[in-house]
């Protein structure tokens, strides 16, 4: 048995020793070694069964993912509440263009494995073949934790999300972790579960002169605290204070750009989020850093991303919007704003291939709730998807493509282009740039 | 010109002699690494166009020194994962405490690939000011660095 440092229960102890099986022993042993790297004094119960796993592509390459799973699913062990995962990295819907090559790539290189893999993940706990979306804490999708929960996920938006606006209490763990702790009911007692680490270590003064987009002040904040807990003030009164469905999509959107452009995984919005309307300042730690976010500021850092198209007057070949998936709301905006700026300029269609992505669940509401805007989004020749646009770019053929977003996320981790809203709508329809 | 020494808290131990690759921004564990391992490459060309200290460098059987990693929580998997095709850094050095992504991936290449990989962490600030790329470093398992003149 491996020494530790953490205080462990009697029935953990048996595990650690062998037990209940070699499997069960290197899932804890994992998380002890995980847990007092951040001397964490215990590991406590989760308190939210249901898992959200990040690794939700099949690809080739990640074979001790497999292995893992296979050890899993042979000593018997599961989620016994079940998990939902992020998106799919393929869309077989035809929602999504792909050319003869494309398909051939995506179906042995990228992402040859998926049903081998999903045939996996059901056995371990999948929840249904709609549980993938990396926005799984909405409630169509139904894994929506409570204020206080603990939490074994990961998917940093999601993470990020579940901490900051749900006040759910949960780490940025890693892809595998995320399973362990969900099958074990435990997790390491460190970072985010603790109060005193809940406390801002920044404080973020927004005075921008109008609202800042969402996912280009999230992109600042992350690149300027990088791991810490940002207290924003300012921001409300451009948001208001009402968790509505809007401001919930604002900050989704805001939240993930600060997890992938830095690595926030909790943050607080004055007279916004849970814990700061409940303690306010008092969350604020004596020797917080200070960032002042103006207009002046918010452009500098946009004209810091590097362009990677190799024309950089191109025409989009394709532009997804979405990324984390779009709330309900957001479908209706979305549909609401494409109409009026066709209408507009006076034309019927979208110039280029455009796909907005949302969860399926979210889909299946917005269409049954609206069902001619789903049917006008595609008179407009816009696709609705589930897919996950930045397993979209995994493939290497998309690499030269010219590939448009509004999602900084999706920028930083491939060769799209990040544009503004009002910019991507103007685009889509015509514009240049 | 003496050698300088740091003191980092010890991961994983081992002794290595190597060559340097510095960032002193967030790595970002995906983005760095992705291409690379869907290619199959045999040696990681950084794909980050977003951090430019280390983008198209080499870092297989490097040494990595970095604050700290960022970005996807895919990256312990995908430390995991490199470190099992065999193309990952020999070393990861992190001035400060190593963060739960990148901590994990170093974690679950030992316990479930029985890796060799090497991590430290906590080395300081001043390390990350001093090392250079290309420097020759020497790890000792007690978690001594010694960038050698």
């Amino acid at each position: 048995m491996i020494d530790y440092k953490m205080k462990l229960e009697p029935n953990l102890v048996k595990i650690l020793k062998g037990e209940e099986g070699d499997t069960k022993r290197k899932i804890l042993e994992t998380l002890v070694i995980y847990g007092d790297a951040f001397n964490a004094k215990r590991m406590v119960k989760i308190t939210h069964g249901e898992g959200h796993l990040v690794t939700s592509f099949g690809t080739p390459i990640i074979t001790p993912v497999y292995d893992c799973f296979d050890e899993i699913i042979k000593a018997g062990l599961k989620v016994k509440d079940g998990f939902t995962m992020d998106p799919r990295p393929l869309d077989h819907d035809g929602n999504v263009k792909y050319s003869p090559l494309d398909k051939l790539i995506n179906g042995t290189a990228v992402f040859g494995k998926q049903e081998y893999y999903e045939e996996k993940l059901e056995k371990v706990g999948l929840k249904d073949k709609d549980s993938f979306s990396c926005t799984s804490y909405l409630p169509e999708c139904g894994n929506t934790p409570k204020k206080g929960d603990i939490l074994s996920w990961s998917e940093s938006s999601a993470v990020n999300f579940a901490n900051s606006v749900l006040g759910a209490r949960c780490n940025r763990n890693s892809g595998m972790i995320d399973v362990f702790g969900s099958i074990l009911g435990y997790v390491p007692e460190f970072g985010y579960l603790l109060d005193e680490n809940r406390k801002a270590n920044w404080i973020v003064e927004i005075k921008t002169t109008k609202i800042p987009e969402a996912q280009l002040l999230g992109s600042a904040i992350g690149i300027k605290v990088q791991d810490g807990v940002p207290y924003v003030k300012g921001l409300d009164k451009f948001i208001g204070n009402k968790l509505d469905e809007k401001t919930i999509s604002y900050l989704k959107d805001f939240g993930a750009a600060t997890a992938s452009n830095g690595a926030v995984g909790l943050y607080h919005i004055d007279k916004v989020t849970p814990e700061a309307v409940e303690l306010g300042e008092k969350l604020i730690k004596k020797d917080a850093k200070v960032y002042v976010v103006d207009d002046a500021e918010l452009e500098r850092v946009f004209k810091s991303y590097p362009i990677m198209w190799k024309d950089k007057n191109a025409k989009p070949k394709v532009c997804f919007i979405g990324c984390p998936h779009l709330t309900y709301y957001q479908l209706i905006d979305w549909h609401n704003r494409i109409k009026a700026e066709l209408t507009k300029k006076g034309l019927n269609k979208v110039t280029t291939e455009v796909v907005l992505n949302s969860a399926p669940k979210v889909l299946a509401h917005f269409k049954k709730d609206h069902p001619e805007m789903y049917d006008e989004y595609y008179k407009m020749g816009c696709k609705l998807s589930s897919i996950c646009p930045l397993m979209y770019t995994s493939n290497p053929l998309t690499h030269s493509k010219a590939i448009l977003t509004n999602s900084n996320k999706l920028r930083t981790y491939s060769n799209a282009r990040y544009e503004f809203d009002d910019k991507v709508l103007d685009l889509i329809t015509g514009g240049k740039f | 010109m003496a050698n300088k020494v740091f003191k980092g808290r010890v991961i994983t131990a081992g002794d290595f002699i190597g060559e340097a690759v510095v960032s002193h921004q967030g790595v970002n564990t995906l983005a760095t690494f992705e291409k690379s391992a869907i290619m199959r490459s045999k040696h990681v060309k950084v794909s980050d166009q977003n951090n430019p200290d280390i983008f198209n460098k080499d870092i297989t059987n490097k040494i990595l020194c970095l604050p700290l990693t960022i970005g996807s929580t895919t990256g312990g998997m995908v430390i995991q994962t490199i470190c099992n095709m065999g193309s990952n850094p020999r070393a990861f050095l992190f001035s400060e405490p190593a963060d739960s992504i990148g901590l994990s991936g170093i974690i679950l290449a030992k316990v479930w690939q029985n890796s060799n990989v090497i991590c430290l962490d906590s080395l300081g600030d001043e390390f990350l000011k001093t090392v250079k790329t290309g420097d020759k470093l020497e790890i000792k398992s007690d978690g001594t660095v010694i960038i050698l003149s």
